[in-house]
């Protein structure tokens, strides 16, 4: 006579349907049960873009600069005086094991013009740097045009000009064997560089050898700085050493400095911030999926009688979980697309502002609504098994 | 007539036994106790026996506290009984499990309740449609439906207001509608008249009453003696027993043969 009850199974469309009947009833409180989620995600996302972006920053500078490169110069302040570093320096530190490159600059005090007939006084703010040939290895310089200086013709009076200073002076080609004038003498120039990422005072100066400077300029045969590359993996053994040997008399007129050394110490601080936002993130986002369970708890109690009309309907105990943990996943789905779009977009304003880089990690984005969607099932689960529990006439009888 | 094994006869039953197998017997409720645990223990229904056939219109009148909602939750599959028998559309409830119960209400009882329990931003057509969602019908056929199920019940102008836009008739048509749009066995309404004027009480009743006249079983569950006394059947409950049943009526006279 009568054929097996089979209850319906519910089609994607219609779980939703059913679920989104309750998101929309009370949109306020979906919206404020959302915004917890929204806020935890949006946290999350926004420490992990920004850290990134402001990281590549540093790690750009970084690679730019080469964390083994160590600048030694005279120790300057109170008590110590004009220090000056000895002629032998630089030969000395090149004997340090370890060390790769060794190269020294001498700030010549003289200045850089066009030709003779330019007042003395119209510097255009740029140097004359008498320099070892190697310079150019030990900072990672590159020529625009033209040769640098080398051990052929460091006694004569040429020059390469840095980026800025030959645009400043207006040499652009080298056609025509274009001069300065440095010191009252005229100096060829050889050479034109590119831009040094890390020593910008290169960059506005004219380089001349060392030789030439001592000749024709009368300068003092005394390194003012000594850049020297060390062996990535002994930079400290390197660095003890280096005050001692450079000076052996005054070691502690002596100063080693790392230009990286900041950059990486602020790079390691930006990670240890991280971590600790991250953290207050995921509160927050705790928070948010116990604001959910919350919300859902309240909302099965007020909606005895849907539930109660749903099983009169016809709806079967797990038709009514299915709605109440869809309903939740929907709330927590819509905070965490809230969420990510909000931490994107404070990612994408900040690093703007900083002229970073924007790097927002894809798994940022993908575990941020991954674990609001997880959230969402975890903080729905035990309402929902409250709905589903409660009998038919238990769900009618009030109202 | 059809011939069923399955249900056998039940000892003490004073129903004719052609009744036994009925294919027109869509509601048999045979000795039904219903004991609520205390503390004080309470027998809402106590012995309670009851045939509804199909195509008739009954009222289940009592005071309140008398067992009539029992009854009707116990009819509907809503609640199982703490003794005795209960075939719905020719199924034993007591062989059925929660899901199977499920899927009979889905497909075979309609409801019809005082608070009209409609969802508040839903319009009528979707609150009518919402009554076939758990029988696995597509939504564009479910709409179709609710559709004519709405003009049946007069409100075919107002399908897209939502319930919340609608005056308390119209909202129980609109759950009438919901009740009827599966074409099920049986209907059974709970107080449909009870938070609606003298005007708007009749209008309802008159719609049960036409929509019997098409052929749908309908239950009527009421303290009003008014109501009651306009059916063609009445069962009179108190104290968990039946006090009286006009009885099956002789079809479409509406004279029923009283027997207390």
């Amino acid at each position: 006579m009568a054929e097996r009850l089979v209850p319906s199974r519910l089609s994607a469309r219609n779980i939703l349907r059913t679920a989104v009947v309750g998101v929309n009833t009370r949109r306020n409180r979906s919206i404020m049960s959302a915004l917890g989620i929204a806020i935890g995600i949006a946290a999350i996302v926004g420490v992990l873009g920004l850290s990134n972006s402001s990281r590549s920053n540093l790690i750009n500078q970084l690679n730019a600069l080469g964390t083994n490169l160590i600048q030694v110069q005279p120790q300057t302040g109170i008590g110590v005086g004009n220090a000056t570093l000895p002629t032998t320096a630089a030969g000395a530190i090149s004997r340090i094991p370890n060390v790769q490159d060794v190269s020294q600059e001498i700030a010549t005090g003289a200045n850089v013009y066009r030709s003779s007939y330019v007042p003395s006084e119209y510097t255009a703010g740029l140097t004359v740097s008498a320099v070892d040939p190697n310079i150019l290895t030990t900072l990672h310089g590159s020529l625009a045009q033209g040769q640098f200086l080398n051990a052929a013709n460091i006694k004569y009076p040429v020059a390469v000009l840095g980026a800025n200073a030959a645009q400043a002076l207006g040499i652009i080609s080298l056609q025509g064997d274009p001069t300065v004038s440095i010191g009252g003498r005229n100096f060829t120039v050889i050479g034109i560089l590119n831009t040094f990422p890390l020593s910008p005072d290169l960059d506005s100066a004219a380089l001349i050898g060392i030789p030439a400077a001592v000749s024709i300029l009368g300068v003092a045969n005394t390194p003012t700085t000594i850049d020297v590359r060390a062996n990535p993996n002994d930079i400290d053994s390197v660095l003890g050493a280096l005050a001692a040997t450079a000076n052996p008399e005054n070691p502690d007129q002596v100063a080693a400095t790392r230009p990286t050394a900041q950059l990486e110490a602020k790079a390691a601080a930006t990670s240890t911030f991280t971590e600790l936002l991250l953290g207050l993130g995921a509160v927050a986002l705790l928070v948010g999926g116990v604001g959910i369970a919350n919300i859902m708890v309240i909302t099965v109690l007020e909606r005895r009688s849907e539930i109660g009309l749903r099983r009169a309907l016809g709806a079967t105990r797990r038709h009514i979980m299915v709605q109440f943990i869809t309903e939740s996943l929907i709330l927590a789905t819509l905070g965490g697309i809230a969420g990510v779009v909000l931490g994107v977009i404070a990612t994408v304003i900040f690093a703007e502002v900083q002229a970073w880089g924007i790097i927002i990690p894809a798994e940022a984005i993908w575990g941020g609504l991954l674990a609001a969607l997880l959230i969402g099932g975890i903080a729905g689960l035990y309402p929902a098994m409250r709905a589903a529990r409660l009998s038919p006439t238990e769900a009618l009888r009030s109202t | 007539m059809g011939e069923s094994t399955a249900v056998g006869p039940v000892p003490g039953t004073e129903q004719p036994t052609q009744d036994i197998g009925d294919e027109t017997l869509v509601a048999d409720l045979a000795h039904v106790i219903k004991d609520y645990p205390g503390p004080p223990p309470v027998r809402a229904l106590d012995d309670a026996s009851l045939q509804i056939h199909k195509g008739e219109l009954s009222a289940i009148v009592g005071p309140s506290g008398s067992g009539k909602t029992t009854l009707l939750q116990i009819m509907g599959t809503l609640d199982r009984p703490t003794s005795g028998r209960v075939e719905i559309a020719g199924y034993d409830v007591a062989t059925l499990s929660d899901r199977e119960l499920s899927a009979l209400r889905a497909q075979k009882i309609g409801f019809v309740f005082q608070q009209f329990f409609l969802l508040e931003r839903e319009s009528a057509l979707d609150n009518v449609a919402n009554g076939l969602i758990y029988r696995g019908i597509n939504t564009g056929e479910r709409r179709e439906l609710a559709a004519h199920a709405l003009e049946r019940v007069g409100l075919g102008n107002r399908l897209q207001n939502r319930a919340s836009q609608l005056s308390g008739g119209e909202r129980q048509r609109v759950a009438v509608a919901r009740a009827v749009v599966g074409r099920p066995a049986i209907v059974l309404a709970d107080e449909p008249t009870g938070n609606l004027d003298t005007r708007r009480a009749d209008e309802i009743i008159e719609l049960l009453e036409d929509l019997n006249h098409d052929g749908v079983t309908i239950v009527v569950i009421t303290h009003s003696q008014e109501v009651a006394a306009r059916l063609p059947r009445l069962i009179r409950i108190r104290d968990g027993q039946i006090v009286e049943d006009s009885g099956r009526p002789s079809p479409r006279t509406g004279q029923p043969a009283r027997s207390s």
